[in-house]
C-alpha cells in the first residue's frame, strides 16, 4: 500500500497533463485520470514487478483515453478545436519560440490521434522510445515512424501560419 | 572514415536529446553540412519546446480532491467492505439458523462500528421496552423468585455469565426477565418497577462490534435510554424517566455489571 502511494502519487500531475492534451477538455481529462487511478489501485498487485510504474500507468490511461475518443467518434461527435477548453493552455509560450498558441493547438488537433499520442509521450512526458512503445503496445519502429510523420506534419502546419503573420507584423512596424 | 549513415531515427533522437555524445557529434556534423535538414530539425526542436511550455502548467495545478490517491484508496476499501459484507449477509440468509449466527460472529469483528453496535442495541432495548413494559399479563417470562434459573438460562444462551443488576437502593425492584431475539443474536431482558408501577428494562447482549463503548444517551419522547458496552457485553437501560434521573441508575448498573466488580 505504501509503495503504491510512493510510486503513483508523483505521477498524477503528468497523467493529468497527458490526458488533458489528448482530450482537450479539463473535466473529461480529470475523469479519465480518476478512472485510471481507480484501476491502478485495483490492479496494483497484478502489475509486473519488473515493469516501471510510469509506463504501466500511462498505458492504462492511454487505453482509457483511446476508448473515450473512439466512443465520441462513433457517436459522430468530433471534438472541434473551437470546442476545446481554453484552459488546456494555461500560459502563452514565450515570443521567441515563435510559435503561436492557436496555431499549435489547431495543428496538434489536426494530427491523427496515434501521432499526437507519440509526440506528447515523447516530447512532453519525456518517455523513452521504449517506454512509449510499451504504453502504446506497438514496436519501437512504429513509435519512431509515427513520431517522424507527426512532427513533420506539425512543423508544416506551424510554418505556414507564421509566414502569413510576419507580413502583417512588418506592416505595423 | 567509416561512419554509420545518419538515419531519420537519429535525427528524432537528436531532437529528444536521446543520443549518446559520440553519435550526437556525428549528427551535429551532418546537420552543419546539410542546412535544409538542419532547418527541419530546428523546426522540430522549437515545436518540442513550445509543446512543453504549453502543457507544463497543467502539471503544476493543484490536484482536485477527486484525484487524491489516499481518498481513492479509502473509497475502494469502503466499497470492498460493503460488497464483502453484503456477500456475507447473503451467505447468512442461505445458511440460516445456528450456522448463520456462528458465521456472523466470525465475520462481524472485521466490520467497523455500525450495524450491531451500541446504536443498534439502544434501538433493540427501546423496542423491547415498548413491547414488554406495558404488558400486564406476563411482562417477564421468568419471575424474580426464580432468578437463579433465569441467570443460568441466559448465561447458557448468551454464552457468558450474566449478572442481574440490583436497583433496590434506587427504589426499583427486580421483577424478572426473559430472552429477547435481536438481529444480533439472543439478548437478556431484565425488568424492574417501583412503588408507582414505573417500569424500567435493562437489555444486554454480546457485542460483535463496539465491544467497548462509553455510555451514550438516546431519548425519545418520555422514554430515556442509556447504552454502553464493556469488554464485549453491551447494556442498555430504558425507562420513562427524565434523563437526569435515569442516568444515575445507569451508572449504578454499570458499576455492578463491570467485569471487575
Amino acid at each position: 500500500m505504501n509503495d503504491m502511494m510512493l510510486l503513483i502519487e508523483p505521477l498524477i500531475p503528468p497523467l493529468r497533463r497527458y490526458a488533458r492534451a489528448l482530450l482537450r477538455d479539463r473535466a473529461a481529462a480529470d475523469d479519465l485520470v480518476q478512472d485510471c487511478l481507480e484501476r491502478a489501485i485495483g490492479r496494483w498487485h497484478q502489475r509486473r514487478q519488473d515493469g516501471d510504474a510510469r509506463s504501466w500507468l500511462f498505458a492504462i490511461l492511454h487505453n482509457l483515453a483511446i476508448n473515450r475518443l473512439r466512443q465520441a467518434q462513433r457517436r459522430g461527435r468530433h471534438i472541434a478545436v473551437e470546442e476545446a477548453d481554453e484552459s488546456v493552455f494555461a500560459r502563452q509560450p514565450t515570443q521567441e519560440q515563435g510559435l503561436r498558441l492557436d496555431g499549435l493547438r489547431a495543428a496538434l488537433a489536426e494530427l491523427p490521434e496515434e501521432q499526437r499520442a507519440v509526440i506528447l509521450l515523447v516530447s512532453v512526458e519525456d518517455l523513452t522510445y521504449a517506454e512509449a512503445a510499451r504504453v502504446l503496445g506497438v514496436p519501437i519502429g512504429t513509435v519512431m515512424s509515427r513520431l517522424a510523420r507527426g512532427r513533420e506534419k506539425l512543423r508544416r502546419a506551424l510554418e505556414e501560419e507564421p509566414a502569413a503573420r510576419e507580413t502583417k507584423l512588418r506592416r505595423v512596424k | 572514415m567509416s561512419r554509420r549513415p545518419i538515419t531519420e531515427d537519429d535525427l528524432q533522437a537528436f531532437v529528444d536529446q536521446a543520443l549518446d555524445p559520440p553519435r550526437r557529434a556525428e549528427v551535429e556534423a551532418y546537420l552543419e553540412a546539410h542546412p535544409e535538414v538542419a532547418g527541419r530539425i530546428e523546426g522540430y526542436r522549437r515545436q518540442r519546446a513550445a509543446l512543453r511550455a504549453a502543457f507544463a502548467p497543467v502539471a503544476d495545478e493543484p490536484l482536485p480532491p477527486e484525484l487524491s490517491l489516499a481518498r481513492l484508496i479509502e473509497a475502494r476499501r469502503r466499497t470492498r467492505t460493503v460488497w464483502w459484507r453484503a456477500a456475507a449477509a447473503a451467505l447468512l440468509l442461505g445458511l440460516g439458523g445456528g450456522a448463520g449466527w456462528s458465521l456472523h460472529q466470525a465475520v462481524a469483528p472485521e466490520a467497523p462500528a455500525g450495524p450491531g453496535g451500541i446504536l443498534a442495541l439502544a434501538q433493540e432495548a427501546a423496542d423491547s421496552y415498548a413491547v414488554y413494559a406495558p404488558d400486564r399479563v406476563q411482562p417477564v417470562e421468568i419471575r424474580a423468585d426464580q432468578q437463579a434459573r433465569l441467570v443460568a438460562w441466559a448465561s447458557q444462551r448468551l454464552q457468558r455469565p450474566v449478572k442481574v443488576p440490583d436497583l433496590t437502593a434506587s427504589g426499583f425492584r427486580f421483577m424478572g426477565g426473559r430472552l429477547v431475539a435481536t438481529p444480533h443474536g439472543p439478548a437478556v431482558l431484565f425488568m424492574y418497577d417501583d412503588d408507582r408501577g414505573t417500569r424500567l428494562v435493562v437489555l444486554s447482549r454480546p457485542m460483535a462490534v463496539e465491544r467497548d463503548a462509553p455510555m451514550a444517551e438516546r431519548s425519545k419522547g418520555d422514554v430515556a435510554g442509556f447504552t454502553w458496552a464493556q469488554q464485549g457485553i453491551g447494556y442498555s437501560l430504558v425507562g420513562p424517566l427524565p434523563p437526569d434521573r435515569l442516568h444515575p441508575l445507569a451508572d449504578t448498573v454499570r458499576r455492578q455489571v463491570a467485569p471487575d466488580a
